[in-house]
């Protein structure tokens, strides 16, 4: 009953948002809600998708409703003295100065309303903590900047992949924004491999990290986790409705920060399955043989990928870099005879100057990209790296 | 300051003649060889005052950014390196120092004391901020510009960056040492050095606050020290505390650090209940309600502030217990909080109240700062908090305490002690325009990030969905007038009293205020109670 009325409540408040954001500011910039992310000039928090979010949305109306009581009347007190007790009416100062009742009741009153705010929370904390019996296990590494996905268990167990930010948005955004007109509801939050779960399962997410702590966040889910370097935690959701549901990287985690979203696709179970079947299939073809020699037209064909996929965002598509980014273009290392040079950057990155490691990409990935580095622009080494150059290396 | 500034040795000065004082040295001597508890007040004010408008500067660069969606001002990582500097100086430059000048001036002042009690230590104190100001201040012309991990500093992040963090965190430890010994001496000072009849419970509150904010600096500051002397020591000489890579633990630092950060937040608001405490029955014209309870609650709120640290951490992943623990020992704090606010608004409740710029500023912190306490409160609810951990409501919240909470305690002390300061008053026609123009640009800057919050915008975002784009242009432009009406209090309020222009103040500007720095004339003599004064049963007068 309670949260049916609250649930009217966030409904009308979204409308109305959007009502004032049409209005006042439909001139200054051509955007619409996105479902599954934030609305426009949305004034409270996102649609919940899952019984988790319904029950924090419950407690914020709950909380925000007993605290405006509790301040409007508050507050009433203080201006009505404003009001009254002022000089400038001629009111004489009252000689009063202490009270143990009054002192006791109003230590005692705010204790026992404290306490009336906490049960409901307590019941949520535990539910939220509970991690047990889930359908599917699926661990989000969070790297510097983008989420790895690995599904350990459950439907699916097998699939991995790395999610990161749509390259021409990170260029849109190095470009000012979207240009005046532009409709761009998903602006950061689109991305190549969206994270593919089924409808009403126990997802149970384990967080982790490769290099500095992020945080994987979905607010339509009520879930917030930071991933750890170096330790393992967990969080889970149960989505109940199929859609598409977006969140941002909350822990501060270096320079492309704002740049790592999340993006999960909830499909109903039988779109899952196939899904997971396409994958499969995907994943096999693409299994790339380490031990394969490559011609350098081939090679340099799947280096511009990579080169897209990962690098382009700092080091620029002209290879110049930007500000504290190093050119790749003419560079030294680039340029360097023995292969190992740029290798060994590639592969334990230079922390101190903002290249993180690449490891995490597979060894043929690598040999593209320092293929296509050593031949594109102004370089013309003419050399060739071959996936067992890279496996060597990692010896 | 004027008169204290032109006439070091005051003329006016009963005791100056056959007294081994030989007048304070002039010109740059002066400053830097001070030993004067108001000199060097008045040194950290200005400090204060500097670092305000950096971090300021610093903040509407960062608002300017996030004017519309895309990068059009700074890049990613020049942004990251604002967010961290604001922060740090902000807390550690502006707010802190601002808090100790006021102490530095006011505590001997109010306990009829004849200065601090260890002068020299009190000099170094102040000197060790310089260097440390300069080199967060400079640290952007480094390679590699400014630290860019977060005021918090969290590793592993602060591992990855260039040499600015080592300076970084040599300039923590000097302000640190600072604090610390800056604290030592305002214990000793309380302690020792009250006059005959100061008793402890009747010790104005202002004195009681710092009191106990100084016995938290002494616990909190050695803890901030050792966690990034870890980090230091993690970033060349290859140990592991925090460092995953060689089994280290990240979490390991959130928790030290947030041990000092909690207290830390104390640390800059207790003070500011001070002030406010003073202000409010002098405004009002009818004594502190429940003096006796107002010490109480600053004592709780101290000692819970040691074991609230983790809710900074719901995010983290603890286990179910410890999210529980932690989350109701910070709705706890919300009591002794509110006892404060009831019982300064039974001061106010049947007095005889007028509306003076400081009482201006004193209102608007009680109604603001309350706001901010409230949004705290839901925040201390992990439920809600893990939606909307690390995204713009706490940013809201944060501000909601910390700018309408101490900022405005600081403003409200300025123009309620100023008068005893400088020797003349303020303009109450400027004094009301800052105030005013304050209180509306500051809710237009900051409520609209509750929205955003909510809506799950994260904080330290130099980019952001179109979505949040007109709540981001609101807040700009109230951050914009905000930077504008302290520009305006400096030029119009501040310099004109240093300079001397302005009525001259009497010996009591308040009708209503009580306390020993009224019994002593405007400006206050260079020496003030070189002999203890006597004092009646009230120990708010002298009776001989």
């Amino acid at each position: 009953m309670m949260k049916s009325i609250f649930n009217k409540l966030t409904g009308l408040m979204l409308a109305a948002s959007a009502w004032a954001g049409t209005a006042l500011f439909s001139a200054a910039h051509a955007v619409s809600d996105l479902a599954g992310g934030p609305s426009v000039n949305q004034l409270n928090l996102q649609m919940p998708a899952t019984k988790i979010a319904e029950d924090q949305a419950w407690l914020h109306w709950f909380m925000l409703i007993l605290c405006t009581v509790i301040f409007v009347a508050v507050f009433a007190v203080m201006f009505y003295s404003i009001w009254k007790h002022r000089k400038s009416v001629g009111h004489k100062p009252a000689n009063f100065h202490e009270s143990v009742t009054v002192e006791i009741i109003w230590t005692i009153v705010p204790f026992v309303i404290v306490i009336l705010m906490a049960l409901p929370a307590t019941k949520v904390v535990v539910a939220m903590k509970d991690t047990t019996s889930a359908d599917i296990t699926i661990k989000a590494t969070g790297m510097q900047w983008k989420w790895g996905y690995d599904y350990l268990k459950g439907e699916g167990e097998g699939i991995g992949f790395i999610s990161a930010l749509d390259a021409d948005q990170r260029e849109m955004s190095n470009n000012g924004g979207p240009k005046a007109g532009e409709v761009v509801n998903d602006y950061l939050l689109k991305v190549d491999h969206p994270l593919v779960v089924p409808v009403n399962k126990k997802i149970r997410i384990i967080t982790t990290a490769n290099d500095v702590i992020h945080a994987w966040m979905v607010p339509a889910f009520g879930v917030q986790q930071a991933a750890i370097p170096g330790f393992v935690r967990d969080t889970w959701f149960r989505a109940e409705k199929i859609g598409d549901f977006y969140g941002q990287c909350a822990q501060l985690c270096g320079k492309e920060h704002s740049y790592m979203p999340i993006h999960v696709k909830v499909l109903s179970a039988e779109d899952y399955s196939k899904w997971v079947a396409v994958e499969k299939v995907k994943l096999a073809a693409k299994l790339d043989d380490p031990s394969k020699v490559w011609t350098a037209e081939e090679i340099t064909e799947r280096g511009a990928k990579v080169y897209a996929a990962n690098c382009v965002a700092c080091h620029q598509a002209n290879g110049k870099g930007a500000g504290p980014i190093k050119p790749l273009d003419g560079s030294a290392v680039v340029l360097n005879a023995d292969k190992n040079v740029q290798l060994s950057v590639l592969l334990n990155g230079r922390v101190a100057l903002g290249m993180p490691s690449w490891k995490q990409l597979s060894d043929t990935e690598i040999a593209a990209v320092m293929t296509y580095t050593k031949n594109n622009w102004s370089n013309k080494t003419g050399q060739l790296v071959q996936p067992a150059d890279v496996t060597a290396a990692r010896k | 300051m004027s008169a204290v500034l032109d006439h070091p040795a005051h003329p006016a000065h009963p005791a100056h003649d056959d007294h081994h004082d030989h007048g304070a040295p002039a010109g740059w001597r002066r400053w830097v060889f001070a030993t004067n508890h108001k000199d060097i007040g008045t040194l950290y004010m200005l400090f204060s005052f500097t670092m305000l408008m950096i971090g300021g500067v610093l903040a509407l660069i960062i608002r300017a950014e996030l004017f519309q969606p895309g990068l059009q001002f700074v890049n990613p990582e020049l942004f990251n390196q604002l967010t961290t500097m604001h922060g740090l100086i902000m807390v550690f430059g502006a707010i802190m120092p601002a808090f100790v000048g006021f102490a530095n001036w006011m505590i001997p002042l109010q306990i009829g004391a004849s200065d601090m009690a260890f002068a020299r230590m009190n000099n170094f104190s102040f000197w060790l901020m310089i260097p440390a100001g300069l080199l967060l201040a400079s640290s952007f012309f480094m390679p590699g510009g400014a630290p860019a991990a977060g005021w918090t500093l969290y590793a592993p992040l602060t591992l990855q960056m260039g040499p600015s963090m080592d300076t970084g965190i040599f300039a923590l430890h000097l302000l640190g040492a600072s604090s610390i010994m800056g604290s030592i001496n305002i214990i000793v000072t309380i302690l020792n050095m009250r006059a005959p009849g100061m008793t402890l419970m009747k010790m104005p509150m202002f004195c009681w606050t710092w009191l106990i904010t100084a016995y938290l600096l002494i616990a909190v500051m050695p803890v901030l020290a050792g966690a990034i002397t870890m980090t230091l020591t993690d970033r060349h000489f290859g140990t592991s505390f925090f460092n995953p890579a060689g089994g280290g633990d990240p979490v390991m630092y959130q928790h030290i650090f947030w041990f000092f950060g909690h207290p830390e937040v104390y640390i800059m608001i207790l003070p500011a209940f001070g002030i406010i405490s003073q202000i409010v029955p002098a405004f009002a014209r009818k004594r502190l309600f429940g003096y006796a309870s107002m010490v109480y609650a600053t004592s709780s709120i101290a000692i819970l502030s040691f074991i609230v640290w983790a809710h900074h951490m719901f995010t983290s992943g603890m286990p179910v217990t410890g999210q529980l623990f932690f989350m109701y020992a910070t709705m706890l704090i919300a009591v002794p909080t509110a006892v404060k606010i009831f019982n300064w608004i039974a001061t106010m409740w049947q007095g005889s109240m007028t509306f003076e710029t400081p009482m201006l500023f004193a209102v608007g912190f009680i109604f603001v700062f309350t706001l901010g306490g409230f949004t705290g409160l839901i925040l201390a609810m992990a439920p809600i908090d893990i939606q909307i951990h690390d995204t713009y409501y706490v940013v809201a919240h944060f501000h909601y305490v910390l700018v309408a909470g101490s900022l405005y305690a600081l403003f409200a002390g300025y123009y309620y002690w100023s008068p005893k300061w400088t020797g003349v008053m303020y303009n109450e026609k400027r004094g009301k325009i800052h105030f005013w123009w304050s209180l509306i640009s500051f809710n237009v800057t900051f409520f609209p990030m509750h929205f955003l919050g909510l809506a799950g915008m994260p904080r330290r975002y130099a980019d952001y969905p179109m979505q949040f784009a007109d709540f981001n242009a609101i807040a700009s432009v109230g951050a914009f007038f905000f930077g504008f009406a302290q520009v305006y209090f400096f030029i119009f309020v501040i310099l004109p009293t240093m300079r001397g222009q302005g009525e001259k103040a009497p010996q009591k500007p308040w009708e209503g205020a009580e306390g020993l720095e009224w019994e002593i004339p405007s400006p206050a003599p260079f020496h003030t109670f070189e002999t203890p004064p006597k004092l009646d049963m009230t120990a708010t007068k002298i009776i001989a």
